[in-house]
């Protein structure tokens, strides 16, 4: 595999290394606010309900229910050419906030709601990227 | 203070919409705002405000190649392909307290020859969530970042693949009767039912043009407009609107509504209109389904209801409301909406050739851009 087709490699800053760290454990870590508890994703500096900037992290169940989805039959990245076709998920975690990650379900009979569980997955550039799992 | 006929557009300007080139996006840029700039019936030197598109030319480059000599404002309004409609509010905005009168906004791109637009958004800072969380798993085109709106749609709703379809057909009939447009031979919804598969549920037909080309527009103090060329085109009610969790479609708690859906009933407040005054609608048309929520959420129908009101023809050249007049992004040129702009004016100064949607004088035109971003201009031409 050539440099040009590798898929796009995530870049994670001060703010956002603990939950690379998480899935390279296959762990999912997941932001929440350290003095009211929210928790939020993507991660970042603010609790939007009480505005500290104090955090910690939370690991997650992994249990969730299908919010939406997409099968892409295009390759809008040389890196992802030969995954075609993929089934992009977005999953309704258990604990509130939302994931997005690949389907590894081998019958794509998605629908709403439907009761899935985060997996993990070595991807590219050494990092472990989450996959959709039917339940 | 309302900024309601604070301001009007008097000059519009476009290249050629063109699939190919080897001119700059700075050149083609600099073509449309001069064409923009003498429609209003004044000189380059006469521009006292500047909002080019976030991406691109700054208005250095206009006060060089014009010789400006006295700029009194400038601004950007990044909002992706919310920005054009978002520039006349800053516009209306600027010239009600007294800084300026004639506002340019400009856009030039290569959009077909240089860089595609899975590439270019990874580089906007916007999209900077979205670069590190979202493309690694293959999320990369906004194709693929909206389809999940669209899937939620259709599974909430009932929408279908056919409805997108409608609005596809109806524009490209429009295009039929726009000289200026890329794309002028006919489709059917089974040509729409047959286009190769993108980011499902969005086919190819569902998916706008990339172009190269160049549009701007002027909007000057409305109490000058009556004094210049064309019929005065008046901004009536203007607004923005940004949705809740606006850089990730993902965590956004509900996916069907756009930021539009907060901007609208300031702006239709602001014009003292309702939906039914509107004669003819330029509504952002990156993909067929942004079209549908939209019409949604600027309140011509309930939420949930759009696929039944764009049926048999209802958005198409003599249907109850008109919809992209010109053939919009998805089959005249992406210009990022600025050619939206371009036609409603247009059609309010009743100069839209074959195109025209007879008597209109109440009209709007929106942006929609990044991951959701709204905006929305209703203008009236000057009984």
């Amino acid at each position: 595999m050539n440099e040009t087709a590798l898929p796009p490699i995530p870049a994670p800053s001060v703010e956002t290394k603990p939950y690379w760290d998480g899935l390279a454990a296959h762990r999912l870590m997941i932001q929440a606010c350290a003095e009211c508890g929210k928790l939020r994703h993507y991660p970042r500096p603010v609790c939007d309900a009480c505005f500290s900037l104090a955090v910690r992290w939370q690991e997650l169940s992994g249990q969730g229910t299908v919010h939406s989805w997409t099968v892409t039959h295009h390759a809008f990245h040389p890196g992802f050419r030969d995954a075609l076709p993929y089934t992009l998920v977005t999953v309704d975690l258990a604990e509130g906030v939302r994931l997005n990650a690949q389907w590894r379900g081998a019958d794509p009979a998605l629908r709403l709601g439907l009761a899935v569980r985060i997996g993990f997955e070595a991807g590219a550039g050494g990092f472990t990227l989450p996959v959709v799992l039917p339940d | 203070m309302s900024l309601r006929a604070k301001g009007a557009i008097t000059g519009i300007g476009e290249t050629a919409y063109l699939r190919g080139t080897e001119r700059s996006a700075l050149s083609l840029q600099m073509e449309a705002a001069l064409a923009a700039i003498a429609d209003a019936g004044i000189s380059p030197r006469d521009i006292d405000g500047i909002i080019p598109y976030a991406l691109g030319a700054v208005a250095e480059d206009f006060i060089t190649n014009f010789a400006i000599p006295d700029l009194r404002f400038s601004a950007v309004t990044p909002m992706g392909g919310a920005s054009a409609v978002a520039a006349i509010q800053a516009a209306s905005a600027a010239i009600a307290a007294g800084i300026c009168q004639h506002v340019l906004v400009t856009l030039g791109r290569t959009g077909y020859s240089g860089g595609r637009i899975g590439l270019r958004v990874a580089q906007m800072p916007q999209f900077r969530t979205i670069t590190e969380f979202e493309m690694p798993l293959g999320a990369i085109g906004p194709a693929q970042l909206y389809a999940p709106m669209a899937r939620r749609h259709m599974e909430m709703f009932g929408t279908t693949s056919r409805d997108f379809g409608e609005i596809a057909v109806a524009t490209r009939a429009h295009a039929a009767r726009n000289p200026r447009a890329t794309m002028k031979k006919p489709i059917t919804l089974e040509d729409h039912a047959a286009s190769r598969m993108i980011a499902d549920p969005l086919r190819l037909f569902d998916c706008s043009l990339e172009s190269d080309g160049g549009t701007a527009f002027v909007v000057s103090a409305a109490d000058r407009a009556r004094d210049m060329p064309h019929p005065a085109v008046i901004v009536r009610g203007i607004a923005e609107g940004h949705p809740d969790s606006p850089s990730a479609i993902t965590q956004r708690p509900d996916m069907t509504r756009l930021g539009i859906a907060k901007a609208a009933p300031r702006a239709f407040a602001m014009a003292d209109m309702t939906p039914a005054d509107i004669q003819v609608a330029e509504i952002y048309d990156c993909f067929t389904y942004i079209v549908l929520c939209q019409i949604e959420d600027l309140g011509f129908c309930a939420k949930g209801e759009g696929g039944g009101f764009v049926r048999d023809g209802a958005i198409g050249p003599g249907g109850r409301l008109p919809v992209n007049t010109h053939g919009g992004l998805l089959s005249q040129a992406h210009m990022a909406g600025m050619n939206h702009v371009v036609e409603l004016v247009r059609q309010l100064r009743g100069d839209a050739g074959d195109a025209q949607v007879a008597g209109a004088m109440r009209g709007l035109v929106t942006g929609y851009g990044d991951m959701g971003d709204g905006s929305v201009a209703i203008m009236e031409r000057a009984g």
